[in-house]
């Protein structure tokens, strides 16, 4: 069986993002960009499955400009066989929707026909959380979103996963083929290693484009503005506990 | 309203009736119809789901609103009583009444939505952005061909809507030009339910829903399992009045329990930060964050918790901040209306003595 996984590259996670002088978007120039949180645990569940040997092969896809490439060689590096590069370059005003992701991935696993399809469960970046469930409905396969755990029964082509959900966990079973989405808690993300970050240099990146894939990508989102979200007053620091009880309950009215 | 519907009316088309009957649909565009896919709990429309119909409220006031529960036994049509008399623009109640939607399944909800909206061409789909409906929505939307609008905060046209990206740090205003259905995801807390009596007579029609579209193809896919729940006696952590939360600080799952006592006297929800989490201290579903809960309490009180930008996200929008930490640099204070830099054992053990146990 054949795992495919989809990446992309975000600004990093744990830098403060600025909100463009024309508002169009955020400062993207010049910004440390990384792989989305999300989806190195992807990855990273991908190989562990494929190391349990419950799968053949680990495919990377990504859909971007040129620089997306290096995000699919972290990927390589962190063990996956091979990727594939949907080149697009998107224009600012008009972001590549999930929808249009979902069907760009829809084509690539229509060509690689994997036995399951893992994604982050969304982007640090747009925060949209539909990608996934986008592919899986597309597909007409089932899902499991907000993954936190995930076993595999190859004899039975299912796998069986529990979920963060409101409340607790829930556990589905789901037939094969299947596309998951990770949560934060299902896998520690291995580091690339020096030797392992060399040999994904020959690793093969197949490139496209979604035309070669044939699909027309439609953008029904404008974005209208960008702006900084509303800035809190600057509070105060208090010395105790009395004075802290007597704000709360006779300036904020809370308590 | 109306008038700026009429004038936005671009695109062509909508909802089921894409072709057969384009003028239908654009008749029909002239008043918001919304389809709110809500959630029900012992017998209850949940509050999320009621902040979905304000949401609905806030797109036109002269909209119908349709509400749609699934589900089955009598939990359900209890809720169903509740929906039709929960909001005054509610004209109709839709119950699905099967087996194979009483757990959130996404494969035979995302059939029903498409097939209530093949049906009943509704201007804007709406549910509300609980793990239920993040599950559902975004597959349902993808069977519809229409691309959604996750996390709405606020409402400024009919198709104009602001969300948070990057983590809350900006906000975004997008218009969807594509057709109908308009599909969106509202953060709840963004939402007030209306809280205006409904009067006895105008009590919504309840019907049942065709649930011919299910079909082996669409729930032989996936079964459900079980769900795992944390009891807890306290308030929800998404809709509670007042949230104490505790991070690395708390040191320990036993220090916890301290926390606790306070929320108990308090009458409020225990939250957690990520890190408190990761070290087990509590479980997941208590983590306020972008990838946990999003909370916007009157009182957010946060105790050994740094304020990392993931975890702003999830509660900047709280009325009141106080923050109680050792370390006067920490970023939660840039966003505490109320800091102390202390021990928080200290502190805690003083609001304990200082605030007793309402019950």
């Amino acid at each position: 069986m054949k795992i495919l996984v989809a990446v992309k590259r975000v600004v990093d996670y744990a830098v403060k993002v600025r909100v463009r002088p024309d508002r169009t978007g955020v400062e993207t120039a010049n910004v440390k960009m990384s792989m989305n949180p999300f989806c190195e645990i992807a990855v990273e569940e991908a190989l562990r499955l494929r190391e349990a040997g419950g799968a053949a092969e680990v495919v990377a896809a990504t859909i971007g400009p040129t620089q997306s490439a290096d995000t699919l060689r972290t990927a390589l590096a962190m063990g996956a066989d091979r990727a594939v590069h949907v080149l697009h370059d998107p224009d600012p005003a008009r972001p590549l929707l999930p929808l249009a992701v979902a069907k760009i991935l829809r084509a690539v696993a229509l060509q690689e026909k994997p036995g399951l399809v893992i994604l982050g469960k969304q982007a640090i970046d747009d925060d949209c959380n539909q990608t996934g469930q986008m592919l899986a409905g597309l597909l007409q396969w089932p899902q499991g979103t907000f993954a936190s755990k995930v076993l595999l029964d190859k004899e039975k082509q299912k796998a069986t996963v529990e979920r963060e959900v409101d409340g607790g966990i829930e556990t589905i079973c789901l037939d094969l083929p299947a596309v998951i989405t990770t949560d934060l808690r299902l896998n520690q993300p291995r580091y690339a290693t020096l030797p392992n970050i060399m040999k994904a240099k020959s690793k093969v990146i197949k490139k496209v484009t979604p035309e070669d894939l044939n699909v027309d990508i439609r953008s029904d989102m404008e974005v209208i503005e960008v702006n900084e979200p509303p800035k809190r007053k600057a509070g105060v620091i208090l010395s105790s506990v009395d004075e802290l009880l007597d704000k709360l309950k006779n300036e904020a009215r809370v308590l | 309203m109306v008038v700026g519907a009429l004038r936005r009316g671009s695109g062509h088309g909508g909802g089921g009736f894409r072709c057969s009957s384009r003028l239908l649909a654009q008749s029909l565009r002239r008043f918001a119809s919304s389809l709110v896919v809500a959630e029900h709990e012992g017998g209850f429309v949940k509050p999320s789901s009621l902040s979905a119909l304000a949401a609905a409220e806030a797109i036109a006031k002269e909209s119908k609103i349709s509400v749609l529960l699934g589900g089955s036994g009598p939990a359900l049509h209890k809720a169903a009583d509740h929906a039709a008399s929960s909001h005054p623009l509610v004209s109709e109640v839709l119950v699905a009444d099967s087996e194979a939607l009483a757990h959130p399944l996404a494969e035979p909800w995302a059939e029903l939505i498409h097939s209530v909206q093949q049906k009943g061409g509704y201007s804007h789909v709406i549910a509300s952005s609980t793990s239920f409906g993040k599950n559902l929505l975004p597959r349902a939307a993808a069977l519809l061909d229409v691309s959604p609008v996750t996390d709405v905060t606020a409402i400024k046209e009919p198709r104009v809507f602001v969300r948070p990206i990057y983590a809350g740090n900006a906000l975004c205003t997008v218009k969807y030009t594509g057709e109908d259905p308009c599909m969106m995801s509202i953060r709840s807390t963004s939402f007030s339910p209306t809280t205006e009596a409904m009067s006895e007579t105008k009590v919504a029609p309840i019907t049942q829903v065709d649930l011919s579209f299910l079909s082996e193809g669409t729930i032989g896919k996936s079964t459900w399992v079980n769900l795992t729940s944390q009891d807890t006696e306290r308030p929800d952590l998404a809709n509670a009045r007042v949230v104490v939360t505790g991070g690395r600080g708390l040191k320990s799952a036993a220090n916890f329990k301290l926390l606790e006592q306070l929320a108990e006297n308090l009458g409020a929800a225990v939250g957690a930060s990520r890190a408190a989490v990761d070290a087990g201290y509590v479980p997941n579903d208590l983590q306020v964050g972008q990838t946990g809960k999003i909370v916007a309490p009157e009182l957010y009180m946060a105790f050994g918790v740094s304020g990392a930008i993931q975890h702003l996200a999830g509660m900047r929008d709280s009325k009141v901040i106080v923050a109680v930490n050792k370390d006067a640099d920490a970023p939660i204070f840039q966003v505490a209306d109320y800091g102390l830099v202390a021990d928080l054992f200290e502190v805690l053990d003083e609001l304990l003595k200082k605030i007793p146990d309402k019950k």
